[in-house]
């Protein structure tokens, strides 16, 4: 609490010493959760960014929240009332609020809009994403180094690109580590539900697979590791860290906090545009938790390698040669993927099992 | 010693009343709630039930959003309160309104990006069909084999919202939509869009079919035979066969009229409000609407009231979230209180108090 106050003092000084103090009323700024700010991943990692900007604002902002929207007409309800009550900056945390947020800004031109994991842009909308493959490049490394059974399960939420392109990517780097290594897949057809994330732990677990891979955002698969026994997992979305430093090995965590503090930013000086950004470990978007001593050191080291490379740019994850599914070609030999292909992926890399339900 | 005693007959001063007593056993309670969250209660309260219809701010945004968030409620509950009444209890709404959106939007996707007037009664149609057809499904199975409808159709809702994420990857996905799961927008195909009739006034055709299901049940229950048959039957099941009521057909009359309005409120929504078919389109009106029906003690017009202070609960609910910082849990269990208020003072309409000692009975 003091040091909150202590930072909000700064930036009121910095504030009048740079002459911005012409606003009297603090920036009000919005932001719509689909799930609870409790379920410990990915509105939980939406909620730490924006304490982080009240942290690094002060005064100078105002948030407000709304947790728990379902995407559709009510999304729509809540941004408009938000809008009526006069945020000028809403975030709209969920690829469902996509035509919502389209519609709403546009009855309030005056607002500023940010929608994640969208495609849809207008004059006063952007969009925000990041590249969690890149952190699933890392994790598939890890699972292919650490599996005994050679069965790796994945409990995926909803076959979109964004978690097609997760699943492609972890079992690519998983194969270069262990060439026999296999994928199980099980589509939970949700981003947040404890109960049947736990039950497609189990089964996986069953199964055989004793690795576990989830983009899914709850604890629950973590727990059903640990009571298994001899299982690896990875906290997705946030950190995970009660269940380290074994069965959660690793990590993706979302870090929201500095895009939303430059975009905040931005409204602040004036400058904002509407902006399409697709940041990754390099910008510091997507961060990988600390790699436990579970994991043996040079399976580590490897790991930590990959990440720097990846991080400054110097290997994309998706290089080729790389084969689709059926066989034909995707990347030739040195080739690297482009955004557009990757943002609508819909395929299976070669190797991969079982099909993408649709 | 205080000890209940069964009245003759229900109390027609407490029918009334009780739903009035709830909500104020609600607003005490949940003020309660509030202040041991650290709100001010009296603040929380208005703000639920005072700004969306009249602070300045809002009001004039919130109050047509009463008519959108009522109308599916009001829909649905008319056609369950019918089949309550009669003892079938329907309690899959939300699968019928998932499916009749999926059917609504289905005709009207099929024909884009024609453009005719026919397109809209047809997606209609097609909704109160696909609604009517999936409640069917535990009424033969109820006529034909005795099986349970309350729990045939429950179960059934969670079928249709796995069909309903199967459309919206698959066989409805919008072919321009890079891959991301949902439909077209309907909202941007004028002949499929179920759009405002009178813009900022909220009414869209989903809100008029409201008004026009309560007078039909209104005037079903107390003016024609079936409506008499339907009471009889969940009144007294045996006089009701002994006045050579079928129970077959009232059971397949109670659950079709239910689930037709049950689709076509998710045709309503699917095309205007909501604007797509997506993975979780439905947000648990039909599930809702069977509060709103005991909320409105099974009458239509007790219906009609009922939805709309239940959209206020969600709307100034809403408010209420992210002016004061309420938990939406906080929010959820206000409305669940309603409920267990209102079946808590339900008492009162068919007991009374007594205090003493009475005659053994």
């Amino acid at each position: 609490m003091k040091r909150r106050t202590l930072l909000g003092a700064t930036a009121a000084l910095a504030a009048l010493a740079t002459g911005a103090f012409a606003q009297d009323k603090p920036l009000k700024v919005g932001f719509v959760y689909v799930g609870p700010v409790g379920d410990g991943g990915w509105t939980y990692e939406h909620d730490q960014a924006r304490l982080k900007l009240i942290e690094h604002f002060g005064d100078k902002v105002e948030t407000v929240f709304q947790e728990n929207v379902p995407e559709g007409a009510d999304a729509e309800r809540v941004m408009t009332q938000m809008a009526l009550s006069g945020a000028k900056l809403i975030f709209s945390t969920s690829f469902g609020y996509m035509d919502p947020t389209i519609n709403v800004a546009a009855k309030f031109p005056d607002v500023k809009f940010e929608h994640a994991t969208g495609y849809k842009t207008a004059d006063n909308v952007g969009v925000y994403s990041a590249r969690f493959y890149e952190g699933r490049a890392i994790q598939g490394h890890i699972a292919g180094k650490m599996t005994k059974t050679n069965k790796v399960g994945y409990i995926a939420s909803f076959p979109i690109p964004e978690v097609i392109r997760g699943i492609n990517s972890a079992f690519i780097h998983a194969k270069k580590a262990n060439p026999d290594v296999q994928f199980n897949v099980i589509w939970a057809y949700t981003w947040f539900d404890p109960a049947k994330e736990a039950d497609a732990a189990k089964a996986l677990i069953e199964q055989g697979n004793d690795v576990i891979l989830q983009h899914t955002d709850s604890t629950a698969p973590q727990a059903a590791a640990q009571a298994a026994g001899d299982v690896i997992t990875f906290g997705q979305a946030s950190d995970m860290a009660e269940y380290a430093p074994k069965p959660r090995v690793s990590s993706i965590i979302d870090n929201w906090a500095p895009y939303y503090i430059a975009r905040t930013q931005a409204v602040l000086d004036g400058t904002w545009e509407s902006d399409n950004t697709w940041d990754g470990i390099g910008a510091g978007m997507v961060g990988i938790g600390d790699i436990t001593d579970a994991v043996p050191a040079d399976v580590k080291e490897e790991a930590l390698a990959l990440k720097d490379s990846i991080a400054d740019g110097s290997y994309h994850p998706f290089t080729g040669p790389l084969k689709k599914q059926d066989g034909s070609d995707w990347l030739a030999e040195g080739e690297t993927a482009d955004d557009g292909t990757l943002a609508g992926m819909n395929f299976y890399v070669e190797g991969l099992t079982g099909e993408i339900p649709n | 010693m205080i000890r209940l005693e069964k009245r003759p007959e229900p109390s027609r001063f407490w029918t009334a009343a009780t739903p009035i007593l709830a909500v104020v056993l609600t607003m005490i309670a949940g003020g309660i709630m509030f202040a041991l969250l650290g709100k001010d209660p009296v603040a929380a309260i208005r703000t639920i039930f005072w700004d969306p219809l009249f602070d300045p701010q809002f009001a004039a945004y919130s109050r047509p959003q009463l008519l959108v968030k009522a109308g599916p409620l009001i829909l649905i509950a008319t056609g369950l309160a019918l089949g309550f009444r009669a003892g079938v209890w329907n309690i899959g709404a939300e699968g019928q309104y998932i499916i009749g959106a999926i059917c609504g939007a289905a005709v009207g996707l099929a024909f884009y990006p024609m453009e005719s007037w026919i397109i809209f009664p047809l997606m209609v149609l097609a909704g109160a069909l696909g609604g009517w057809a999936w409640a069917m499904i535990p009424g033969v199975l109820r006529t034909r084999f005795n099986t349970n409808e309350i729990l045939v159709s429950l179960l059934l809702v969670y079928v249709a919202e796995q069909l309903l994420a199967s459309m919206a990857l698959g066989a409805l996905r919008n072919p321009e939509g890079g891959g991301f799961p949902g439909s077209r927008n309907l909202q941007q195909y004028p002949s499929a869009a179920n759009l405002e009739l009178i813009p900022g006034t909220g009414m869209h055709w989903g809100v008029v079919a409201a008004f026009i299901a309560v007078i039909f049940a209104y005037v079903l229950l107390n003016r024609h035979m079936t409506g008499f048959h339907i009471r009889l039957a969940g009144q007294s099941p045996r006089a009701a066969r002994f006045a050579g009521v079928n129970p077959t057909r009232l059971i397949l009359l109670c659950l079709g009229i239910s689930g037709a309005l049950a689709g076509a409120a998710g045709l309503f929504e699917v095309s205007g409000p909501a604007g797509q078919i997506s993975i979780d389109f439905n947000v648990g009106y039909g599930f809702t609407a069977i509060i709103v029906a005991f909320l409105g003690r099974l009458h239509p017009v007790g219906i009609l009231l009922a939805g709309l202070l239940m959209a206020l609960t969600y709307i100034g609910g809403e408010l209420a979230q992210f002016m004061l910082g309420l938990p939406s849990a906080s929010i959820q269990a206000f409305q669940g209180m309603l409920l267990f208020f209102l079946l808590a003072v339900d008492v009162l309409t068919n007991y009374r108090f007594r205090i003493g000692k009475g005659a053994i009975t």
